[in-house]
């Protein structure tokens, strides 16, 4: 995709960010509205940033544990243990985010006066 | 979050009917000693009924396979618990040494309640008590008790917060970098164990009763499926780290002995957070 046009998307994007004032005033506008919607912006955006990371980094360690075990089988169970402890730390550190995402899209949107 | 009242609120009679049987007793015992219930009308919470169920299971199972025991033709339910007691045993001798069986009781105990404690969150009329963060600290922090006092034991108090200090292979100067960096990643392993357990469980409870509120028919089939490979996962991974964390601090100093040989020792332990 071409430079200019992800600058466009995302200046388009900002700009809406920008403007979400205005749509708000025909609710009972409070600043509680303001921080539920960013709430539920932001955890959406951080868990797919966290899930993404999250790919990528996994990949990493299949790919080389699998390029391991093709060099020397002898250790495939060495290291398919050691392939096992790192994904689960890799995606422990996703389960985080995904806390706080919940907690983030709790807290306000449907937690009331908190 | 699945408060009286909320969507997410969901009564079961297995836990109505231990706190009709055993509700009065607790909460008089509770009164006593001034604990402030915050239900008084359920004194005793549905993950503490979960445990209890736990408990007797394992307890009935074990008292059962243990009349029928032999040497010369066992029964197959004996030969899976032998085979699951040596793998743990094996997993124990191949990280730490020798020496690890000593530490299989807590360890093996904890997996198997994980994994039934997981695998409830499946079952209709059942709640996983992995699924509340009460449950998770609590094995969290027996783990993190267990290894210190493990390695208190092993070396001798000395020993053991010196290497807080300085870790074997880390210079003596680097001290007082070491020190913070060293408590902190410790206090942050009670951390990682309780919310990588509380939030895989959780989070795969919350998806399966938000897509039952959605299409209950056929869609929540493979987010059970998931769930069981996980609810696997996560018990063998608390597993592990246990015994990683137990190595990390029993079997940490061999000197030479006089004969200059090594003691012997298990795997290097990765830089596990």
């Amino acid at each position: 995709m071409s430079k200019r046009s992800v600058l466009t998307t995302v200046l388009v994007l900002a700009a809406g960010a920008f403007f979400t004032p205005v749509y708000a005033q025909d609710l009972a506008g409070t600043a509680n509205t303001e921080i539920a919607k960013w709430s539920i912006i932001t955890a959406g955006f951080a868990l797919a940033i966290a899930a993404g990371m999250a790919a990528l980094a996994q990949g990493r360690a299949v790919a080389s544990a699998s390029e391991a075990i093709a060099r020397n089988p002898g250790a495939a169970g060495d290291i398919r243990g050691s392939l096992l402890l790192g994904l689960v730390l890799i995606e422990s550190l996703a389960i985080y985010v995904l806390l706080i995402s919940l907690i983030l899209f709790f807290l306000y949107p449907f937690g009331g006066n908190v | 979050m699945a408060a009286e009242g909320s969507p997410l609120h969901h009564s079961f009679w297995i836990v109505d009917g231990a706190n009709a049987v055993f509700g009065p007793v607790v909460l008089a015992a509770g009164q006593a000693i001034g604990h402030e219930f915050e239900n008084p009308s359920e004194p005793i919470p549905n993950y503490m009924v979960m445990i209890g169920l736990i408990t007797l299971v394992i307890t009935a199972v074990g008292l059962l396979i243990r009349s029928r025991l032999s040497v010369e033709n066992p029964g197959k339910f004996q030969i899976l618990l032998e085979d699951g007691v040596g793998a743990v045993r094996g997993l124990l001798e191949q990280w730490i040494g020798p020496t690890g069986a000593r530490y299989m009781p807590l360890v093996a105990t904890l997996g198997l309640f994980i994994l039934m404690g997981n695998y409830m969150g499946l079952v209709p009329g059942l709640m996983a008590p992995t699924s509340s963060i009460n449950v998770t600290l609590g094995c969290a922090l027996t783990i993190w008790v267990y290894y210190h006092f493990q390695g208190i034991k092993a070396q001798g108090i000395g020993p053991y917060l010196k290497h807080f200090a300085a870790p074997p292979g880390a210079p003596i100067l680097l001290a007082p970098i070491m020190l913070p960096i060293e408590i902190i990643s410790h206090l942050s392993r009670v951390m990682s164990l309780s919310l990588r357990l509380f939030g895989n469980v959780f989070g795969e409870e919350l998806v399966i009763a938000i897509l039952f509120s959605i299409i209950p028919f056929l869609i929540p089939l493979p987010m059970m499926l998931l769930g069981i490979v996980t609810g696997g996962l996560q018990a063998f991974i608390f597993m592990l780290l246990s015994i990683i964390y137990l190595q990390g601090a029993v079997a940490v100093e061999h000197h030479h002995d006089e004969h200059g040989h090594d003691a012997p020792h298990g795997h290097e332990a990765p830089a596990a957070a």
